[in-house]
Formats: structure tokens, sequence, C-alpha cells
């Protein structure tokens, strides 16, 4: 994996993706160490993502890294006009590793072959967000002590999630039953049905949020957003119907875990949070460790 | 007219023929070859009937014989094509067309937010299927199928 760039969560194999969890959790016993050391780290996000960039600078930064970058296109050259080609070719000459954000679908990829250094997509447009997939990997083996057989509910936008798809690619390495739950408008496409078709693994498909939830080890929550419907009446409709409320948590297992790429609107209602079976914000923390497990894998550091 | 007349009309000594093209896709199949760019003496009809095509064209290119991979490329927008291969006025070899595992150019991905649409970028599609032509953009993922298939 040294000096190999991750772009897609499917770059990994799954002997790779638990490489990495098994490194993130001896980061989290040990997230203080100075292995990056008289390294540079850029940061490019070409459109801003706090939380992300945080998650990464604050992986670099415990680990004695330097950073340098911008936290959104308006501030750099790129409101010149300079061309990303150029802008990656440049950067790559000041760092030993790039971390990048940017709206255009493929961007990431483009700028791996551009480079003379690796790169970590750190989302790239609709397409890809492998670090975030890694990290939802982590929390999973981390509350469940295993990725294998394990029972998921993913629930809400399955058509324009990428959270979503990438989970599922990686997770369909493990012989996971998946519940598909999300209004009619917001199907997960027929593509990721094809593929688990062809891996033999099961899944359902439901329009009600309800009972099925009982047999879940870990649901994944995800935003439904206005945008997404062509008629807003139809939104209207659902907007309140793929809510998570603290009663519908009654019959769920003991081991079962709520997951959430964050940030939420409602979709989470708040009277989970004090339950014990939501987990996402330390899902979020869960990135840091993920992020350093990457970073020092990449930099042939671990 | 039968094949045999057209071909007697303007027979070629050594070369190559290219028939069975879709009508529609004569210009696009010139392009796809940059065959404006060669130097070679050639013929190109079109709109001839053909109960298999219903309207199809054929070029004909004398002293030019094509690698595999650079003829195949056609088969995107000419899928039926058949190539003669002529040496000293006779047919020594028939050819089909076989779409590519991989395709670098010619083909615009379908999705706007594409990095290849945006950015000087050549574009690069792994072929996921041959029949129903289905390319899978190398950058952005997102598959561009035969019906919003768009030569650039
Ligand atoms: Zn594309």
């Amino acid at each position: 994996m040294k000096n190999k760039s991750l772009i897609s969560i499917n770059d990994y194999t799954p002997d790779e993706l638990l490489k990495i969890i098994n490194l993130a959790e001896e980061f989290e016993k040990n997230p203080i160490q100075d292995i990056l050391k008289g390294k540079v780290i850029a940061t490019l996000f070409f459109e801003p993502s706090t939380r992300t960039r945080l998650s990464f600078e604050s992986a670099v930064n415990r680990l004695g890294g330097r950073i340098i970058g911008f936290t959104d296109a308006s501030s750099s050259s790129v409101k010149k006009g300079e061309s990303l080609r150029d802008t990656i070719k440049t950067v790559s000459n000041y760092c030993d590793l790039i971390v990048m954000r940017h709206p255009l679908d493929g961007s990431a990829r483009f700028a791996s072959e551009v480079a003379n250094v690796p790169v970590i997509n750190a989302g790239d447009g609709a397409n890809q967000h492998p670090t975030q997939c890694l990290l939802d990997l982590y929390s999973i083996k981390k509350t469940q002590g295993t990725l294998e057989n394990l029972n998921i509910s993913l629930v809400g936008d399955l058509k324009y999630g990428r959270t979503v798809h990438s989970l599922l690619m990686a997770m369909s390495n493990f012989n996971p039953t998946f519940n598909f739950i999300s209004p009619n408008e917001l199907k997960i496409p027929d593509e990721y049905k094809l593929f688990l078709d062809n891996k033999g693994i099961k899944y359902y498909e439901h329009t009600d949020f309800s009972d099925i939830i009982s047999r879940a080890d870990i649901i994944y929550m995800t935003r439904i957003q206005k945008e997404r419907f062509s008629d807003p009446i139809e939104y209207e409709k659902v907007k309140n119907s793929y809510v998570l409320h603290n009663d519908m948590l009654k019959n769920t297992k003991n081991n079962l875990k709520i997951l959430h790429p964050l940030p939420r609107v409602n979709e989470i209602s708040e009277d989970v949070d004090k339950n014990e079976k939501a987990y996402y914000f330390t899902q979020a923390l869960n990135g840091v460790y993920t992020r350093q497990a990457i970073i020092s894998s990449i930099l042939g550091l671990k | 007219m039968t094949d045999k007349t057209i071909l007697s009309v303007t027979a070629i000594k050594e070369g190559t023929v290219i028939d069975h093209i879709p009508a529609k896709s004569l210009f696009k199949v010139i392009s796809i070859l940059e065959l404006d760019k060669l130097n070679a003496q050639m013929t190109f009809g079109t709109n001839f009937i053909s109960k298999k095509l219903g309207r199809k064209a054929l070029i004909k290119i004398s002293n030019k014989f094509f690698k595999d991979e650079e003829i195949d490329k056609i088969a995107l927008v000419a899928p039926e094509a058949k190539l003669n291969i002529i040496k000293d006025y006779q047919v020594v070899e028939k050819r089909e067309v076989e779409v590519p595992d991989t395709i670098t150019g010619i083909v615009k991905c379908m999705n706007p937010n594409c990095v290849t649409n945006n950015e000087n970028v050549i574009t690069r599609f792994n072929v996921i299927s041959k029949k129903e032509v289905a390319l899978k953009c190398c950058y952005c993922e997102k598959i561009t199928d035969q019906e919003h298939l768009k030569i650039i």
C-alpha cells in the first residue's frame, strides 16, 4: 500500500481494508506519536468541508507532521483560472502526500495520475469518499468485534448517498445481510443490486421504516435532501417517515449501534443521542484514528 | 446494386474495404479512424440499401492496413462492420470488429460533473458490456450506456 493513492474504496482488497482497520485500532491505543516528523502533508480543499479537513489535520498534527494547503478554492490560484493539473503538479513538489477534496467527480483519480506523490481522496463530487468508508468499517468492527455475517439496515437516501454505496461495496466482502429502507424515489440503484446478486449477498428492500430493524446489528442513517425530489409534494410526504426515534429502539438487539456520516438534520431525533446504541459521535472520532492509519500506511511508516 | 458491383466500380489494388457501416455512423467512423488526416486515396459510399442495416455505408482505402486496436474502436458506432483486406484486387482476409476492453479518448463521459468534461483530461473507460455497449468511466466511475454514447 506504500505510495499507493487511495481514490476509491474499491482500490483496496479485503486484506488491505483489514490492515487499515487493525492499524486504526493501534492508533486509538496510542494516538500521539512522532512518526510524521519532517513530513509535509498538503490538504487541498477546493470546496469547504470543515469536518473532514479538521479530522485529517488533527490526524496529521497528532503524529507530528506539518500541513500546507487551502480551505476553499476562492482563496487560491484556482480562482485565477489555473487548471487542476497545474495546481496538483505544483503542489506535489512541496509535499509528501496530498489530501484533496474537489467538487468534480473523478478529480481525485485525475490528480493521482498527475501528482508525483500519493493522493488521498477526501471526497470527489458525488463519487467517492473512501476515508469515510474506512472509518465506517472501523466503527463497525470496533462495536461488533467482527465484519463478518452482520445484519445491516441502510436508511434514507440510498440513491444518491455515496457513503451508502461505498459501504455496501466494502461490506460485501464480509457476507452481510442488507435491509434497504427508503422512499421509492430514493431506492438503491439497480447496478448495486446487480453487484450484490452476482456476489450472492442477501438483501431486502422496504419502504416502511418498521420492525425490520429489530434484527439489525448496524443501522446506518442518511439524510434525505429536498433537492433530490423532482416533486416537492413527494418530499413533504416522506420527509418524516424516515426519522429514527428512541421508542423505535425498544425491541432492537443489545449489540445494535446506530451510525450516521454526519451532519444530521432531523433524521435522528435528539432523544436517541443518550441511548447507548447511538454511536455517531464516536464514529466521527474514529475518523481521526482511521486517517492516521491510512496516512502512515501510504507513507510506508507502518 | 450488389456489393460486388459497388466494389468493382472503384476497385482498389491494395488496401482495406470497411463494409456494413450504418449510414448514420459513416462520419463518426471517419473521425474515429482519423481518415481526414490520412494521405491515402479513399472512396466513401453511403445510403446503400442493406437488408440487415437499412442504409449502410462503406469505405475503401488504398494502401492502408489497420492494426486490430486501431480498427476495433469503430465497433462502438459500427458493431456489424466487416473488413476486407485487399491484395492485388483479391480479398485475402475478412475480419469483424470487436469492442475493445478499454477505450481511451473517442467517447465523451455522459456525466456532466465528470472531471473529463470540465478539465483538459482525455477520457478513459473500462468496457463492462460489449453487446449492449456500457462503458465505466475510469475517473467518475459512472456508466455511459449505448443510448447516451457520444463520440468526441
Ligand atoms: Zn466520467
